[in-house]
């Protein structure tokens, strides 16, 4: 039992990253019929400005400039992270997808991908191939619950987690700009009609889901504290198979399809050899999608929908 | 113009003659040095040439190398492979046919001594690596030798040591099943340890996939399955996440490794966590005692940094190749014979007393049969010599 519990609570962190990645894929893709495809690489952009953000801000409280708790360093940090990062995504938009955004889908699609290249080289060459460790913001505390091992920085990734997916949806649902992003979903024709600037919404879906990959981002960082340029591409092809699982441009959506394909995983790698993890779990979401193409809250296709 | 010409040429003629006949030169016994002094690597180069250079001039220092009686002078003859395989090839072809050394020391990386190793069998030219662990070079190869273990021998050295140390009887194994040098390593452990335990006494052997970062599901197999230690023969990348991922899963029993730890960066990348654990490799410079730290000082005060294991390798394979000399016990001068005579001196070396751990070639291989070292991470991080292990049989 406990096992089955050190699982479930295994699960729950590495759902939360496939949660948080997948929720802004699917925005993205929901409002501007994009495949993002430069968003794991976002996430990697977002780990790293949180790592340049915590270690310049540990390095002033050291130096006594900032007195600061360790909390407090890391919430100032996922604060400047989360707005940097959504300042890259802008720039994303701006630079690789507006100029395409009449063109064919395909041009679009490759252009994100050219766009994570970028990211993931520039990288490389501005930062070298070594490592970064990524700063322990907060003491590391272990409780361990009938045999059931949970620590401090795994319960506040998890509930940061879905304290962010409920903000977003919250936001989503029921701010102006939220409309305003599920009616370009809805209809990309009529909505500027209404007096609603396309390229502000497209710009602020980008900033929003490029916030949230740096939360994923520097979450990541506290679990698993090494930074590499390539970091960003295996969990963003994964999340992007949950944001299709959840549904087009469904945000409660993606974040239950993020945390079922991490309880998939920690389960197949738990019961089976690590080797079968990904065809097992991969076989099980082919299946789900034969059943239910549109995913678990997609909506049919509207005929106008085209970017 | 003509008569130009004619001057030149009997000057050089009478310059060969003169060259030809001047004073006898001394006894010398030439030794070849295939380094990669340029290229991806110059600092591994940088340290075989040091080292060479050290053990030369304490030679001569002392009058030379004494064989059967006679003082020979040592002239080492260095070659540049620039990393390449091509160029080690040229570099040892060079110093066979044209240079005429008794033996050759190096290339370091497999890359280049496994090609080069071929030149010099076929050459009948008696090689060591110091460095080079791939199978490959030695393989079938009696005139090629090397100082170092080769990867999967540290998987019974690290049996042994914790069953000797610890008295520790069930086992843990996590591993990377898609990269060669752990799955090997992970799976000659696992041989070694049933050896000395029995079947079943691997209580979890489990693996993950390259490129994987989180561990959390095997190492809660592995904390359930009741076994006393973990043993993780991963790259010093990986290491930091599994070290802590297991400590927050609440698994306190030691963790061990094998020299792919032994980064400078692993320290810096673990913190704390690390602090206290305990893997293989081929030599120590903190807390090393005799010869060894003799070797370190010396290298130390003549170039200003701490010897890495390519120089202490590079300085046993010359000490590897002065005793087989020496057994020897004469140089005739028919080189060819000499060589043969060397190799067959290498090939009998028993209980070698290297800076590196003893080394003993047993027939028909050219692996040294060899101690490892156990490194134990201070608390501080530093990498300290804890102790010497050697495989079973062999007297430490």
């Amino acid at each position: 039992m406990a096992f089955f519990l050190q699982n479930v609570v295994n699960a729950l962190q590495f759902g939360s990253f496939y949660a948080l990645i997948a929720m802004g894929y699917s925005m993205v893709y929901g409002v501007l019929m994009v495949f993002n495809f430069a968003h794991g690489d976002i996430f990697m952009t977002g780990a790293y400005i949180g790592f340049f953000i915590s270690s310049g801000l540990v390095a002033l409280v050291a130096s006594g400039i900032l007195p600061l708790p360790g909390w407090a360093v890391l919430a100032l940090t996922i604060l400047f992270s989360m707005l940097a990062t959504s300042l890259v995504g802008m720039l994303v938009e701006r630079i690789g997808y507006r100029p395409l955004r009449n063109a064919p889908r395909a041009s679009a699609a490759v252009t994100g991908l050219m766009i994570g290249i970028i990211l993931e080289t520039g990288n490389l060459a501005l930062l070298g191939a070594s490592r970064k460790g990524f700063p322990e913001l907060i003491h590391t505390v272990s409780f361990d619950i009938a045999g059931v091992s949970i620590t401090n920085t795994r319960i506040m990734i998890v509930v940061l987690s879905i304290l962010l997916m409920v903000a977003l949806n919250f936001f989503v649902r029921h701010s102006k700009y939220g409309m305003a992003m599920r009616a370009m979903a809805f209809d990309f024709v009529v909505v500027p009609l209404m007096g609603v600037s396309i390229n502000g919404i497209a710009a602020l879906t980008f900033a929003v889901g490029s916030a949230l990959a740096a939360a994923a981002g520097i979450f990541y960082g506290l679990a698993y504290p090494i930074l590499g340029p390539y970091m960003g591409i295996i969990i963003g092809w994964k999340a992007f198979v949950a944001a299709i699982l959840g549904g087009r441009g469904s945000i409660p959506g993606s974040a239950l399809a993020g945390f079922l394909l991490g309880f998939i995983e920690i389960f197949v790698a738990a019961i089976f050899p690590s080797t079968v993890r990904d065809l097992i779990s991969f076989s099980i979401i082919m299946i789900i999608l034969t059943f239910r193409p549109l995913g678990f809250f997609g909506e049919p296709y509207s005929a106008q929908l085209r970017l | 113009m003509k008569r130009f010409s004619l001057i030149v040429a009997t000057l050089m003629v009478v310059g060969m003659v003169l060259a030809a006949c001047g004073p006898a030169a001394p006894a010398t016994i030439k030794i070849g040095v295939n380094a990669p002094l340029t290229g991806d690597i110059p600092k591994v180069g940088e340290g075989t040439k040091y080292a060479a250079q050290m053990w030369a001039e304490d030679v001569n220092g002392a009058g030379g190398l004494e064989v059967g009686g006679k003082k020979y002078q040592i002239e080492l003859v260095i070659e540049d492979n620039e990393s390449k395989a091509e160029s080690a090839v040229t570099a040892n072809t060079k110093m066979i046919t044209q240079d005429n050394v008794l033996i050759i020391i190096g290339p370091q990386s497999s890359k280049q001594a496994v090609p080069a190793g071929e030149v010099a069998n076929n050459n009948q030219t008696p090689m060591i690596s110091p460095w080079s662990t791939n199978p490959a070079t030695t393989l079938n190869r009696p005139w090629v030798f090397r100082a170092c273990f080769l990867d999967p021998f540290q998987g019974p050295v690290m049996a042994n040591f914790i069953t000797g140390e610890f008295g520790f009887t069930k086992a843990a194994v996590l591993y990377d099943i898609a990269s060669d040098y752990p799955k090997g390593l992970a799976e000659y452990f696992k041989e070694a340890w049933e050896k000395l335990h029995g079947a079943g006494s691997v209580v979890a052997f489990e693996s993950f996939t390259t490129k994987d970062q989180d561990f959390s599901a095997q190492l809660t197999t592995i904390k359930d399955s009741g076994a006393e230690f973990l043993f993780t023969p991963q790259y010093y990348d990986e290491v930091p996440l599994i070290v802590k991922q297991a400590h927050q899963l609440g698994f306190s029993q030691p963790i061990f490794g094998s020299d792919s730890w032994g980064s400078a960066e692993l320290t810096s990348l673990c913190g704390s966590d690390c602090n206290g654990l305990f893997f293989s490799t081929h030599y120590a410079a903190a807390g090393a005692t005799g010869a060894t730290k003799t070797f370190i000082d010396r290298y130390q005060q003549k170039y200003g940094y701490v010897p890495d294991d390519v120089a202490a390798l590079t300085w046993d394979a010359f000490g590897l190749a002065q005793d087989a000399i020496q057994a020897c016990g004469t140089i005739s001068g028919d080189i060819k014979a000499d060589r043969k005579c060397v190799r067959d001196a290498l090939a009998s070396i028993k209980d070698f007393k290297g800076i590196t751990g003893n080394m003993t070639f047993t027939a028909g291989s050219g692996d040294p049969q060899k101690c490892a070292v156990i490194v134990k991470i201070s608390d501080t991080g530093e990498f300290t010599f804890y102790k010497q292990v050697c495989p079973t049989g062999m007297a430490q």
